[in-house]
């Protein structure tokens, strides 16, 4: 699996190396709860890693979503604009916020694998 | 996280919201419940179709006791309490002396020359120090720590409660009574702050779980969390204690005069005499000097607007702050309250607010956003 993890809660598929596909994890949808609204960046837009590149909102509270690394934006879903709700649904399919161009390839090897990242999730 | 938090305190209900799934959060010193598994629009929608059941027993309760019981508290409240009838109760607003908002609450005659009160969890403390300093002289303030507070709101919370207790559907909307519900002795009060028909019932925290049981076992009935607590009073354009208001804000800003009723006003038989008097009413008698003044918001575009967000008139210049908003899911729009300078609390008036940087239309509107469904 090419799955890496944030410890901002996203997660990047970087299978496509030149779109590599970025969502939130489980964890941070169950947190939110029932997503409303997103807000998704400009495509051809570039982000440093940990710069915000877009906002999930629910009916309790706003959260950022960071760049998990640094890379130009390529694409973005626009079902999910139409649909907050896929990312409560589908978080790591249908629910996908963005796709990136990665400008550092080492920023991917430094993320949590899914283990790490799990380990992680039930102490943050 | 707050190293040095001291540990939160339970309700009697506690071990129950575990076991119903709920996640817990603290909240008033309290670990409560946000939502059940079902989640906060399930939750806040069931309210306003059948009815949700809601523990609030963070909530101070405490007894007024005594002859000069009304008398002793109508003089911290710009409020008509000698003259609230036996069974009835009624909104009411501790003022500081420079006439701002120490806390709202309910208070309730029981007869008996015996005042209910119940007030914000987050504040209990502050409140009985402040009603024991300034009228225990006149009458016993009695804290009621041991009792447990639950809240059964929405259109079928009648058709539940008159099951287990026939007779509380003769209440009227502000009227109470005591009643044994499924065997619980509960003072019953035909309140509460969703904006819904519903109950408030307090009674012996021993009694707590048991009641709560006998409640969701009626159909209409599910628990709900403070998360959809919080949306649905925002619909109902009713004020959170600490957001919409607090010790900086007086009644007229804050748009609550329908609080204060003509006799305590200037020219009513018992104008005056309370904490800010001066303030106060001259706010009323001159609304065009005040400062500024609370006002319901809707978002024109799909953006939510959340609190502390900066208001701006069209032309850029500041004008105020939101204090609450969300995406209200009964509207399926984003609504939100906050303060604005007089001359842009017209309803119909445009506003902007800076949501990250960017201007999101929005439109002052009468409150509540979602029309009441009290049972008078």
């Amino acid at each position: 699996m090419t799955v890496k993890f944030s410890k901002d809660h996203e997660w990047i598929d970087a299978a496509d190396a030149t779109a590599a596909v970025v969502g939130i994890t489980v964890h941070a949808q169950d947190a939110l709860g029932d997503v409303v609204f997103v807000d998704l960046p400009e495509v051809g837009r570039h982000f440093a890693q940990g710069e915000v590149a877009g906002v999930v909102e629910s009916v309790k509270a706003a959260a950022d979503v960071y760049m998990p690394v640094s890379g130009e934006i390529t694409a973005v879903n626009e079902s999910l604009r139409a649909d907050p709700s896929l990312a409560n649904s589908d978080p790591l399919g249908a629910g996908w916020f963005f796709k990136i161009r990665p400008s550092d390839a080492g920023q991917l090897d430094a993320l949590l694998d899914a283990a790490s990242y799990a380990d992680y999730a039930k102490t943050a | 996280m707050a190293a040095a938090a001291a540990p939160l305190r339970t309700t009697p209900l506690n071990a129950l919201h575990i076991e119903l799934g709920a996640r817990m959060v603290p909240f008033a010193g309290y670990s409560m419940p946000v939502q059940y598994p079902t989640g906060l629009i399930a939750e806040h929608l069931h309210t306003r179709r059948a009815a949700g059941l809601f523990d609030v027993s963070h909530m101070g309760q405490l007894r007024l006791l005594g002859p000069a019981g009304a008398a002793a508290f109508e003089t911290l409240m710009p409020v008509d309490v000698i003259g609230l009838p036996v069974g009835k109760q009624r909104y009411g607003l501790l003022l500081s002396d420079e006439g701002t908002i120490i806390d709202d609450l309910m208070f309730f005659n029981q007869g008996h020359d015996a005042i209910f009160v119940i007030v914000n969890g987050a504040c209990k403390a502050g409140d009985l120090a402040h009603i024991q300093a300034r009228i225990a002289q006149r009458c016993a303030v009695v804290a009621l720590p041991e009792q447990a507070l639950l809240a059964l709101q929405g259109p079928l919370a009648v058709t539940a409660l008159a099951r287990l207790a026939p007779g509380v559907e003769k209440l009227r909307f502000m009227t109470g009574g005591n009643y044994a519900v499924a065997g619980c002795d509960c003072l019953v009060t035909r309140s509460g702050y969703t904006g819904e028909d519903g109950f408030e019932l307090s009674l012996p925290a021993a009694q707590a779980e048991r009641l709560a049981r006998a409640l969701l076992a009626q159909p209409e009935v599910r628990p709900i969390g403070l998360g959809a607590r919080n949306s649905l009073r925002l619909e109902a354009g009713l004020c959170l204690y600490g957001n919409d208001i607090d010790s900086s804000t007086t009644p007229s800003e804050a748009a609550l005069d329908w609080a204060i009723q003509k006799v305590r006003r200037s020219g009513g038989a018992r104008a005056g005499g309370f904490p800010g008097a001066d303030k106060v009413l001259a706010q009323i008698d001159n609304p065009a000097s005040l400062p500024r003044k609370r006002v319901g918001l809707v978002a024109l575009e799909g953006v939510p607007v959340r609190e502390h967000t900066e208001l701006q008139s069209s032309d850029g210049r500041k004008i105020g702050t939101v204090t609450s908003g969300l995406p209200g899911p009964t509207l399926n729009q984003p609504v939100a309250m906050g303060y604005v300078s007089p001359a842009f609390a017209a309803p119909g008036t445009r506003v902007q607010a800076i949501v990250r940087g960017k201007a999101v239309p929005m439109q002052v509107c009468a409150m509540p956003f979602v029309p009441a469904n009290y049972c008078r």
